[in-house]
């Protein structure tokens, strides 16, 4: 009974840390258009995983390097001229693609590939949740330091210059983030939903904010509700749980709208 | 009094190409110096290598020790998905105290409007709070590009008088950036005809009899130029912070 508890504490610690660092995360991928970025860097993450195992090297390492490479390819490449959804169109699916096809190589080595794509929270040990509270404090704590600048360079990078700050040094800290977040992430949700949670409780908290820093509060609250509610849905449900941590995400987005929607016309009437 | 800024034989290129070419400069204490001149001129590129986001090729500038200026942008989209009210706009990336915040809006005509949002202002009212921003911390230099862009005439004349109203109030030097000949001309203290290099400069009414600036704009600005002042004794009445 107490190993049947454990397990269950570790998931909802795992899924409690990513939410809330999720949060004030996939706020700034909300304001700032980075959604394909995201995307990007979550699929890299599936080849990082399949290079850590090939070189027998940790796999948080594995899916930071791979992740933050794409994140610099897809800059340069966007320097270049290209469309930016043309080139995460073309990074993001053939990152995707070379790493299930590395991971095919891995025969030999038992590799759960369905839990790397879409999570498997209750797999998650005492290693585990040590490396993702690392990742967490390590993320809450670069947002925290760079909140301003990051915000205003969000706002306006003339704005920012004329205040001393260098938009593409903030843009290196959100870059740096994100992949971390990704690393932590793959194990809780899995590489293909990892920017669901940043993107849904981030833009479900638009309806109810004033200020950015609300904003990043209900979306830490929201992911935080999504994740233990969806773990235990899941459990009762007998479902995958990343996913339904997902669906109830978008199920208290459309909530929200709804309840938006009725006060509308409430206040018409 | 030393200049706040100086800027010498200052050549900025894009790849190749030069967009400022052996532009020399200077910003005393308490002026209001106006940029004129056609697209692609590279006056906003001169104030944006000012404010450090353009690196320049060569030349120098160099600022008074200790400058504080404030940039208004040419203009600024709030996306919808950032939920911000005025106040918390005003207090980036620095805090500011609320006396602080009351005070640069009130000086910026827009004195009521710190707890909306920055989304829900007008084309006049966010240029105002901009201004605002750009008041925080006393500047001794308020830079403008272009600031009254989107406003309509009266919007913009109105815009402008609270610049005046303002350098009289706080003894800033401005340096603007203008399309409006007619509406900015007649409140600056010299003006520079800026096509790549620096074609004329000097006190508004030289400038506009200058050869080289009619080349550029044509004669009839000089008759624009006497239409603001015209327009001037009659635009008092109309209060266009809405």
């Amino acid at each position: 009974m107490s190993w049947f508890d454990s397990f269950l504490v570790r998931a909802v610690l795992a899924g409690l840390g990513v939410a809330i660092a999720a949060a004030p995360l996939g706020c700034f991928v909300v304001w700032r258009r980075m959604a394909y970025f995201g995307d990007a860097t979550a699929h890299a993450s599936i080849l990082g995983i399949a290079l850590a195992l090939a070189f027998s090297i940790s796999m948080f390492v594995g899916v930071l390097v791979v992740s933050l490479l794409m994140a610099a390819m897809v800059a340069s490449l966007g320097e270049r001229g290209y469309a930016m959804d043309t080139v995460l169109g073309v990074l993001a699916h053939s990152a995707l693609a070379f790493g299930l096809v590395v991971a095919s190589f891995l025969s030999g080595i038992r590799l759960d590939l369905m839990g790397y794509l879409f999570g498997d929270i209750l797999a998650v040990g005492k290693l585990d949740l040590i490396i993702i509270w690392c990742g967490v404090a390590l993320v809450l704590g670069l947002m925290w330091w760079r909140w301003s600048p990051l915000l205003t360079a969000t706002l306006s990078s003339d704005l920012a210059y004329a205040a001393g700050i260098d938009p593409r040094r903030e843009q290196l800290f959100l870059t740096v983030s994100l992949a971390m977040v990704v690393a932590v992430a793959i194990k809780v949700v899995g590489a293909l939903l990892i920017v669901a949670l940043l993107i849904i409780p981030a833009a479900t908290a638009r309806m109810y904010a004033r200020t950015p820093e609300q904003m990043a509060l209900i979306a830490a609250i929201i992911g935080a509700v999504s994740a233990v509610g969806g773990l235990q849905l899941a459990y009762s449900l007998d479902t995958p749980t990343g996913p339904t941590i997902v669906c109830l995400a978008a199920i208290l987005f459309a909530l929200t709208h709804v309840g938006g929607l009725i006060r509308a016309g409430l206040l018409v009437d | 009094m030393m200049n706040l800024i100086d800027i010498g034989s200052l050549s900025v290129r894009f790849g190749g190409h030069a967009v400022l070419e052996n532009v020399s400069m200077h910003i005393a204490p308490g002026e209001i110096i106006t940029i004129v001149g056609p697209n692609g001129s590279g006056k906003t590129t001169l104030l944006r290598t000012i404010i450090g986001a353009v690196k320049f090729s060569e030349g120098n500038i160099s600022k008074r020790e200790g400058l504080r200026f404030g940039y208004v942008p040419q203009r600024l989209h709030v996306d919808s998905a950032l939920p911000i009210t005025v106040r918390r706009f005003l207090s980036l990336p620095h805090y500011s105290s609320d006396s602080a915040i009351s005070d640069s809006l009130i000086n910026a005509g827009v004195g009521d409007m710190g707890d909306r949002q920055m989304t829900g202002l007008s084309a006049g009212q966010f240029q105002r709070v901009l201004l605002a921003r750009a008041l925080l911390g006393n500047p001794d230099l308020l830079i403008l590009d272009e600031a009254t862009q989107g406003l309509d005439q009266p919007g913009s004349a109105a815009f402008y008088r609270q610049i005046e109203l303002v350098r009289h109030r706080l003894g800033c030097a401005v340096l603007m950036v203008s399309h409006e000949l007619h509406v900015v001309m007649a409140a600056s203290d010299r003006v520079i005809c800026l096509n790549g290099h620096i074609c004329c400069h000097g006190a508004p009414a030289q400038v506009a009899e200058a050869p080289e600036y009619q080349a550029l704009f044509g004669s009839g600005t000089q008759g624009a130029l006497a239409l603001y002042q015209h327009e001037h004794t009659h635009s008092h009445h109309t209060d266009h912070t809405a």
